[in-house]
């Protein structure tokens, strides 16, 4: 178990070594110079050329990378070129809007998701089964962004229940952290709820039809024991490996979802570093969510054995 | 009797925290803002936001009234010495920085010198500037080497003009980015809740001093009425408009245009023009390569811009623009003149035809950046990609975000090695309204802007009108360089329109300052 942990460790240095120089690149070699940006739109060449050698983006390619991965070996993601400040910090400031927000779609996404899925399973075929698949067919299809300006329109400025837009830390007061979480995490996690109901129907039908659950009907054992303690946690695999998998999903998701509530989290902060090519934030939130989306995936691969004591490391 | 305790102290604890709540609300100004406030050093960059936030926590020694006359600010005045080569300024008496140190000559010497080694006009009148020096506390003179008759406009002008920072401050060398916000001005910057890309916070200064005029423009008393100040940086206009909607923000600075008939049916919105001289559209070309290196072919260009159409596309609204505005510098403005443009009021393909053909234009393909996440940029170069191609140009249109464009505009290369042809951009504003100051209007071959106008005895018509210290003479220079500029068509204008802003309607006291400034307002 340990040695495989560790092996899985030690296999994210190349892998986000892999994402550091493919990051690198494809930043340095698209267009769009972040001194003209920061100089303003009346500025002369003279002053971009000035901010450019400030910041050492005049420098060769090669030598900038190597300053970055220095920088990097030692722990430091660098500052931000407009700001003048960690990047690291920058994303620390960031992280609670956008781990708040993921954790409630996730948790919003599961409690409805799971009993859909096996609803629509027990129930395959009927009326109860299409539905159920409409829907998510629905919330899969339609953009994220149409599903957020809905919500505003009905629940905010219809009804006046919800606010519009931003975000309240939950240790300045929680219930307006609350409130203010409820039509982001709805909009984020109708798609990510989609996405988990399928996948658990599919799997729970192919569970449904398995001799053991045949067996356990012939016992006599009530319908929903059958369902929840022998099919579902049987099923339980591939919808959390869906739930690690759909995290990519999320963190695109997030993006949008922080853009339309104006949420200030690391989705904002990246879009905002990307349309001003803020390079070292963008290389950082890059690197920083690659490790997020690999320990993620690990501890769900670490999970397996306890659902499943057939897996073993 | 436990059970009404209870009752009082749950209402209490309900009503205390939703009467602080209220308090707040009533003496905070929430603000959508333009842009993500990051640099606060206005001397470093001339982004309008950094400019915004420079007026409110630092003051300057002259400030525009609405007629674009020049008023005292800081300045208690100022007298012309020695035939017009000496300006000796004095201060305000009782001006504070925010540090609580009292504003001296010095302060204002160092922060004019750091000033003018970084700003486009300041450059100029540091060119004709031999010495600046304090001679007390309160007073300093700045000499010129020749007549120069603009350096108190320049010292008024209105976008990226010289704030007065304490002298410590300033010392900073002008390419090293300030990172102090001490100043002098009407609010003081809360740096402990700044959270970049997301919020701004102001206080109002206790202790500033405003002047006894009226707020004029940008001149006169500048009264902080509000307690407190929030940016907020909302980039989904959608959102920002429903968070205005909602009562969540006060004062939205730039209400994308094509909603401003909607929200003038909301009577909890108000539609404020704060922009007497409005925006100024412009098409700009790359004087170095064929065919816009020719007059004649920029010629052909105008000859293709029939204003309204670009402002029926880009802005909408009728009431917000001029159906033609044949000024460089701006109709309403004290340089407004429409001569020379008289060929161009109506579009003549023909004529256009024909004068590609004289600078030798033969089908070659001409380069139009469009700049695709700039909704305004991008729907004019729409319209003005669809008159080339009606006047037979072969157009190559290339579509890039705004960043990208700001780069690739700075290229030299020719068009089809990674330069350009074409490109749009707007500015607006008194600078705009003046020969001296208009950035694109700058004729000065390489030291001009990107497309690099090269017209050197229109540069010397400029030349002379800064020179002339007496309005009444500048006037006939104004008509010459007028009628050469559009000969020599440095940009084309393709029309005029205002950005009006939009607040509740129980925001009041709002001043037309010609940008969205802080002082006087207050919530009723």
């Amino acid at each position: 178990m340990w040695s495989y942990v560790t092996r899985r460790i030690l296999a994210t240095i190349p892998v986000l070594g892999v994402v550091a120089i493919v990051v690198f690149l494809l930043l340095r070699l698209s267009p769009g110079d972040p001194a003209a940006i920061i100089a303003g739109d009346n500025a002369s060449l003279e002053d971009i050329a000035m901010i450019r050698e400030q910041l050492g983006l005049d420098r060769p390619l090669l030598q900038q990378f190597i300053l970055w991965a220095m920088q990097l070996l030692g722990g430091d993601l660098g500052n931000s070129i407009y700001l003048s400040r960690p990047v690291l910090g920058l994303i620390v400031e960031r992280v609670e809007p956008t781990v708040a927000l993921a954790l409630t779609t996730m948790v919003f996404a599961m409690l409805l998701a799971i009993p859909m899925g096996v609803l629509a399973a027990w129930r395959a075929g009927s009326w109860v089964d299409q539905t159920i698949m409409a829907l998510s067919v629905l919330a899969f299809s339609v953009p994220v962004f149409l599903i957020g300006y809905g919500l505003v329109i009905g629940l905010s400025l219809e009804l006046e229940w919800l606010p519009v837009q931003g975000f309240v830390s939950f240790a300045e007061d929680p219930m307006r952290f609350a409130s203010h979480l409820v039509l982001p995490t709805v909009t984020l996690g109708l798609v990510y709820m989609a996405l988990l109901a399928r996948i658990t129907r599919a799997t729970m039908l192919e569970t449904l039809n398995e001799d053991f659950i045949r067996t356990a009907r012939a016992k006599g054992l009530a319908e929903p024991r059958v369902l929840l303690l022998h099919a579902l946690k049987s099923a339980a695999v591939p919808i959390v490996t869906t739930i690690g998998t759909g995290l990519a999903l999320l963190i695109g998701g997030v993006v949008v979802t922080e853009s339309v509530f104006a949420i200030p989290g690391i989705g904002r902060l990246t879009i905002e570093a990307v349309l001003q090519r803020d390079y070292p934030i963008i290389q950082g939130v890059i690197l920083v969510i690659a490790t997020v989306y690999v320990l993620v995936n690990l501890a769900i691969d670490l999970a397996y054995p306890l659902l499943d004591p057939r897996i073993r490391f | 009797m436990k059970r009404f305790i209870l009752m009082v102290a749950l209402l209490l604890g309900l009503a205390v925290p939703g009467a602080g709540i209220a308090q707040d609300r009533a003496t905070t100004l929430r603000v959508v803002v333009h842009a993500n406030l990051q640099i606060l050093d206005p001397v470093w960059t001339t982004a309008f936001i950094t400019n915004r936030h420079a007026y409110l926590i630092y003051d300057t020694l002259y400030a525009m009234n609405s007629r674009f006359e020049p008023l005292p600010q800081m300045a208690e005045g100022h007298e012309v010495l020695e035939n017009g080569l000496v300006y000796r300024i004095t201060l305000r008496e009782g001006l504070r920085f925010h540090d609580g140190s009292p504003v001296r000559a010095a302060d204002a010497v160092a922060s004019l010198r750091r000033w003018m080694a970084r700003d486009a006009m300041g450059q100029r009148m540091g060119s004709v500037t031999s010495a600046i020096e304090a001679t007390d506390e309160r007073t300093f003179e700045i000499r010129l080497r020749e007549l120069w008759g603009l350096v108190i406009e320049t010292l008024a002008k209105a976008s990226t003009p010289a704030f007065i920072m304490p002298e410590r401050i300033a010392m900073t060398p002008p390419n090293t980015q300030v990172t102090e916000t001490i100043g002098s001005g009407p609010f003081i910057f809360v740096r402990d809740e700044w959270r970049p890309g997301n919020r701004v916070v102001y206080r109002r200064n206790p202790d500033y001093v405003p002047r006894a005029e009226p707020a004029d423009y940008m001149s006169g008393g500048k009264r902080p009425l509000m307690e407190r100040i929030e940016w907020l940086y909302i980039p989904d206009q959608n959102t920002a408009l429903a968070a205005l909607n909602a009562g969540e923000i006060d004062y939205y600075e730039a209400p994308p245009l094509d909603f401003i008939a909607s929200m003038e049916r909301n009577r909890n919105i108000r539609i404020v023009n704060i922009d007497t001289l409005g925006t100024q559209g412009l098409i700009r070309p790359n004087h170095l390569f064929p065919p816009f290196n020719d007059p004649r072919a920029r010629q052909a260009l105008a000859h293709l811009v029939r204003q309204e159409d670009y402002m029926r596309v880009v802005v909408g609204n009728p009431r917000l623009y001029q159906n033609f505005c044949g000024a460089f510098f701006q109709c309403g403005s004290g340089n407004d003149t429409a001569v020379g443009s008289e060929a161009f009021m109506r579009p003549n393909i023909d004529r256009a035809r024909e004068l590609l053909r004289e600078a030798g234009y033969n089908g070659e393909r001409i380069v139009v950046m469009q700049p695709t996440d700039r909704a305004q940029y991008n729907a004019a170069t729409m319209v003005l990609v669809q008159s080339l191609r009606r006047a037979g140009v072969n157009v190559d249109v290339q579509a890039m975000d705004w960043s990208t464009l700001l780069s690739r505009r700075a290229s030299r290369n020719p068009p089809e090695q990674g330069g350009y042809h074409l490109f749009i951009t707007t500015h607006g504003g008194p600078d705009t309204a003046a020969p001296v100051s208009n950035i694109w209007f700058n004729s000065r071959c390489e030291r001009a802007n990107p497309g690099w106008a090269c017209d050197m005895e229109l540069d010397a018509m400029v030349a002379d009108w800064a020179r002339e210290a007496d309005p009444a003479a500048r006037r006939p220079i104004l008509e010459r360089i007028h009628r050469r500029a559009w000969e020599s068509l440095p940009y084309i204008p393709y029309g005029q329109y205002t950005q009006p802003i939009a607040v509740r309607a129980n925001v009041q006291g709002i001043v037309a300052a010609g940008m969205p400034v802080y002082w006087n307002i207050e919530k009723r």
